[in-house]
């Protein structure tokens, strides 16, 4: 690995760590500033290669839906966050796996603890990024978050996952 | 172990206006709602199109029983227990796939996909031969209704027409919205849990007083119109059909507003295809009717919900415990109207739905509530002094109205009080 591309990974991890804080502590706003304009959030069901276009998934946002379930988290009224989940998560893993101009893709891992009225849910997953730099900054363009057990029935999850 | 000794006085849990708490927390109540409600009337299993081809199956469940839904290989469906008849071992571990026949992991017994044993590893072990004798166990009665299966594990008991009775009706006008006059479910479930009795989850699908209050926030933010067709003052109403059915009907709205898609949110001009289609299947003016009145918002009892563009099936899995199973309704003959359905049904309902996520914190709220001691009785008199009973049985209500609940209650009454 050359100097320069472990410096592109460290601003890689430093800027998953940093998307995961800001997931962590609700920070809407900024969580959203972090996507491209063209940007797709998507949490697949019942494996991790099936066709969104044609399956169901748990999400599958383009950039008007982020922002809508965004506006929807700081309404006050999303009663599912009411109160918040209290959220700490471990991201790791992180493996560059591609690079495209100025188009990254990156792997890592997460474990999320959440706690809320019903009780604790530990949430596994690996995330997928592909990561633009637009103006000198990374912007997420597609973020896949696969939950180990997303062939299973799950509780609501209605953070920022 | 009291209640179980004691007789349930279902007089004195269910009332005309109330209901009493332990109706959705006793573990003895849900023990007998199993057989009472669960294994002995007509249940939704699965849909003839999730198994298209001959030896598709599926995993599906009645209450807590597994059953393979199987087309064999002359085209007929079969609903089987996954339980082998030699030492009780799951038959079938994959959630849905396509073969002739299953054999059992632990011993090589292996069955048809219609459930007869045909044959076993060393046979001379057995005096005579067991094939003929033993096999899966058949769910004992199936229909099958516009695609819709259901099954019961009574042998005997109303048919599945009187079952649906009034509400089928409701199943032929959801077909016609495909220009094939067919339904498909092809898009796969998303499984949606919550820790909350299934009772609460049947009685808000046709709940017209909550919409308001608890999407409030996706309203607002989505500036849907669909939030304000459910108050007080809108010509939508509430149906109780007999038999535990009911729906939330919108039509009287939709017709006023007179505009075909209105109901999806959309225009003809939005969805060309579809409209063109729906016309050349139906002539115009039938397509336009059809197109404005929509699906309608119905729960045939205890599972099975069709929600406009969606459909639910629920699955209790313990007192308080239950599972959302949710899928897009998709017409048959209609890709455009259906990428639009798939769409907008992964929005608004599963886990992270827009809209579901906030009513299963409804449903999880309101069994920690009923585990209080004081009221101990829930109150379902919204509109008993204004609703409608017709010549046919069915009653009419203001949209907002607890008519559904209260006809949900007296029909469980009368089936937990069957010996």
């Amino acid at each position: 690995m050359t100097a320069d591309e472990m410096l592109e990974l460290c601003e890689v991890t430093q800027f998953i760590y940093r998307e995961a804080r800001l997931q962590d502590d609700h920070a809407y706003a900024d969580w959203e500033s972090l996507w491209a304009d063209d940007g797709v959030y998507w949490v697949p069901a019942n494996g991790e290669d099936i066709d969104p276009d044609a399956q169901m998934s748990i999400i599958y946002d383009n950039r008007s839906r982020i922002a809508l379930r965004v506006g929807q988290l700081r309404t006050g009224k999303r009663h599912t966050q009411l109160p918040r989940s209290r959220l700490r998560r471990v991201a790791s893993n992180i493996e560059l796996i591609d690079r495209q101009a100025d188009t990254l893709r990156v792997r890592a891992n997460a474990m999320i603890f959440e706690s809320n009225s019903r009780g604790e849910t530990v949430w596994a997953t690996r995330n997928e990024y592909t990561l633009r730099r637009v103006d000198g900054v990374l912007r997420m363009v597609r973020k896949k978050v696969v939950l180990a057990n997303n062939d299973s029935a799950l509780y609501s999850l209605s953070f920022l996952i | 172990m009291e209640v179980e000794t004691k007789p349930v006085r279902w007089k004195q849990l269910i009332h005309d206006d109330q209901v009493h708490g332990s109706l959705y927390t006793d573990e003895a109540i849900f023990r007998e709602e199993l057989e009472k409600i669960w294994y002995r009337t007509w249940v939704y299993v699965g849909h003839e199109s999730e198994i298209p081809r001959p030896n598709d199956y599926i995993l599906k469940t009645i209450g807590l029983e597994e059953v393979i839904m199987v087309r064999d290989r002359r085209g007929v469906v079969n609903l089987l227990h996954n339980r082998c008849p030699h030492r009780g071992n799951r038959v079938c571990v994959s959630q849905q796939g396509n073969a002739r026949s299953f054999t059992c992991a632990y011993h090589g017994w292996n069955f048809s996909n219609d459930g007869e044993l045909k044959g076993y590893p060393y046979p001379s072990g057995y005096l005579e031969d067991k094939r003929g004798e033993l096999g899966l166990g058949r769910v004992a009665r199936m229909q099958s209704y516009k695609g819709f299966v259901f099954g019961s594990l009574a042998a005997s008991g109303p048919t599945l027409e009187e079952h649906l009775g009034a509400a089928r009706e409701t199943i032929d006008h959801l077909v016609r919205n495909s220009p094939e006059g067919e339904i498909e479910l092809t898009a796969g479930f998303l499984q949606h849990k919550v820790r909350s009795n299934w009772k609460f989850l049947v009685e808000n699908e046709t709940d017209g007083y909550h919409p308001q209050v608890v999407h409030a926030s996706i309203f607002e933010v989505a500036q849907s119109g669909i939030g304000d067709l459910y108050n007080e003052n809108s010509s939508a109403v509430v149906r109780y059909f007999g038999n535990g059915h009911s729906e939330l009907d919108l039509r009287p709205e939709f017709r006023n507003i007179d505009r075909p898609m209105r109901w999806f949110g959309t225009d003809e001009e939005r969805v060309p295809d579809y409209t063109a289609r729906m016309k050349a299947a139906y002539g115009d003016q039938m397509a336009r009717e059809i197109m404005i009145d929509g699906v309608r918002h119905v729960m045939i009892f205890p599972n099975l919900f069709i929600a406009e563009i969606q459909l639910f099936v629920l699955q209790p899995l313990a007192v308080d415990e239950t599972v959302q199973h949710v899928t897009a309704l998709q017409f048959k003959g209609a890709p455009d109207l259906n990428k639009r359905m798939r769409s907008q049904t992964m929005g608004s309902v599963g886990p992270a739905g827009f809209l579901l996520a906030d009513d299963a914190e409804m449903y999880e709220r309101t069994q920690r509530g009923v585990q209080q001691r004081n009221p101990e009785w829930l109150y379902l008199g919204r509109g008993k002094h204004r609703e409608q009973v017709g010549q046919d049985g069915v009653i009419t209500g203001n949209v907002t109205d607890d008519t559904a609940s209260r006809g949900m209650w007296q029909h469980y009454r009368s089936l937990m009080e069957a010996a």
